[in-house]
């Protein structure tokens, strides 16, 4: 990277972000609800307000345990990761057998294909009251969202990965008189895997979008549930404060899911530059 | 009967057409190929021989007739007839030495894993690739790859080498270095090599035999041509050779006046 490259990237983004401060400052003048940046810095890092008022910031203590109903910030976080990633690995579990089920076999394909097409449109929020009624209870409704929202585009990606598989690699797996399984595990899977990951990687995606609406809709803790509840307490900076720590999660998400795919991919090593 | 390697017996292929009366595509081939023989199928495209070398494979099955291999009937693909195709095959995400290896580990489950790697290693060096052993496919050259593919096959000692058209995705100057590495092989390992090419220079080079494929539809053996040239053989000096003009010339004679076919 030339030094005039690296100098863009760090002062092209800080230009934006002072327009959008900038902008933004002005609209909370004309704007009578909306919180200005330095009422979300304050939300966010603690200090005294125009009025003289000192409040501690979300971000000064993340940590602290008042009650189980009063947590601070990174305990709301973990606990929508935590349901995010329990979704997301049930949904792993389950949709790439599936997928290889169905991308192997035409039969599979025709018994399961019609259902996953009338499915996969229906907003994972639809299934919430559903699984509210059955769960009865927080964890397991989250838990459930996220799977039916994770499940998706792993099953249509590892379909589309053993559907990429080569007829060569299959004729050479012939020759050499591999058994379904070694078939599996040597040519399908390898082929598959940069596929699923990229379907992984999508889920992850909607499934952090969805975690927020869905506790929101269920209560009890989470960053969504925390959002809505400072809407619900007049706490209105802070919901400014939720949608960036929502946005940076969710970047990092996406970037580790992204380095840990592209680690499975083997068209990624090793291939000439 | 000794000599009878591999036999096909008034081999006939079928394709359904929906609607139709079915395609057919080869009928009535009669073959006998003897060990360590080389022999080359030519035609024209659309004559069937790759289907024919499919049915020999046991990748694809004859609708009616029979071919043995050492008397037994052929039902299906295994590794007694390895096949090198056209487009190398190899297993991408495995190295040079993985993609082989897997193919021995899998036809030799017996062997200990030092025998297992003199076994991939001999093979290895037998198309002098030794260098590019740890290099996944995606580094090396096409004509790297079509060795490592003959290096594969090879390495499962299969009774039948079957090539499909093997050099033909090769520009010439590399197709030419592999048939003399395909040819060097051969004199260090003997084996029944079948190829099928469409480049009558290549038939007459590496071949014992050339059989002549008649033009589709209903292709089958139009002449056989014994190449009766001393081994080692030398492309250069070849070509003031007698029986190398003979042999060039009753093909190029089978192919652009006998059975001359417009393109499509």
């Amino acid at each position: 990277m030339s030094k005039n490259d690296l100098l863009s990237r760090i002062i092209l983004p800080l230009l934006t972000f002072i327009a959008i401060v900038a902008l933004w400052a002005e609209l909370s003048a004309y704007i009578e609800n909306l919180p200005s940046p330095h009422d979300v810095w304050l939300a966010a890092f603690g200090g005294i307000t125009p009025d003289g008022d000192v409040i501690t910031g979300v971000l000064t203590d993340p940590f602290y345990i008042n009650s189980d109903e009063d947590k601070g910030i990174f305990w709301q976080v973990l606990a929508s990761l935590e349901r995010v990633l329990a979704g997301f690995v049930l949904a792993i579990v389950v949709g790439v057998p599936l997928g290889l089920a169905i991308g192997m076999s035409k039969k599979v394909f025709y018994a399961l294909n019609p259902y996953i097409q009338i499915l996969k449109p229906v907003s994972p929020l639809a299934w919430l009251p559903l699984f509210l009624l059955i769960f009865q209870a927080i964890n397991p409704t989250a838990i459930a969202t996220i799977f039916i929202t994770s499940i998706w585009p792993i099953i249509s990606n590892t379909i589309l990965g053993v559907q990429n598989v080569n007829k060569d690699y299959i004729n050479v797996a012939r020759i050499l008189k591999f058994s379904p399984i070694e078939m599996v595990y040597q040519i399908m899977l390898p082929v598959a895997v940069p596929y699923i990951f990229t379907g992984m990687r999508l889920s992850l995606g909607i499934a952090w979008i969805v975690i927020v609406a869905a506790e929101m809709l269920t209560g009890g803790t989470g960053i969504g549930f925390w959002i809505w509840d400072e809407y619900n307490n007049l706490n209105y900076p802070n919901i400014i404060v939720g949608i960036i720590i929502v946005g940076i999660v969710g970047w990092i998400l996406d970037t580790v899911m992204g380095k840990i795919s592209d680690f499975f991919d083997y068209r990624k090593r090793g291939t000439a530059s | 009967m000794k000599n009878k390697f591999l036999v096909l017996e008034n081999v006939e292929k079928r394709f359904p057409v929906p609607g139709k009366k079915d395609y057919v595509a080869v009928t009535g081939v009669n073959l006998e190929i003897q060990k360590d023989e080389i022999v080359s199928i030519i035609g024209h495209s659309g004559c069937g021989k790759s289907t024919l070398l499919n049915m020999i494979s046991g990748l694809d099955m004859q609708t009616s007739g029979h071919i043995f291999l050492k008397g037994k009937e052929i039902t299906g693909p295994g590794p007694d007839r390895a096949v090198v195709f056209q487009n190398h095959s190899l297993l991408p995400w495995l190295t040079v030495y993985d993609n082989i290896e897997m193919a021995v580990k899998k036809v030799m489950p017996e062997l200990s894993s030092k025998e297992l790697r003199e076994r991939v290693e001999k093979f290895i060096n037998l198309v002098n690739l030794g260098p590019a052993k740890d290099k996944y496919p995606g580094e090396i050259s096409g004509g790297m790859k079509q060795r490592v593919g003959i290096a594969r096959a090879l390495s499962i000692k299969p009774d039948v080498l079957l090539m499909d058209e093997p050099f033909g995705a090769l520009d010439s100057l590399t197709r030419a270095n592999l048939q003399d590495h395909l040819m060097r092989i051969q004199q260090k390992v003997k084996n029944t090599v079948v190829i099928i090419t469409h480049d009558v220079d290549e038939a007459v080079l590496l071949s014992d035999r050339v059989i002549m494929m008649t033009n589709g539809p209903a292709a089958t053996i139009g002449e056989i041509l014994e190449v009766n040239l001393e081994r080692p053989r030398d492309r250069v000096a070849l070509q003031e050779d007698h029986e190398y003009i003979r042999c060039r010339e009753a093909i190029l004679e089978f192919l652009y006046k006998k059975f001359a076919k417009e393109d499509e």
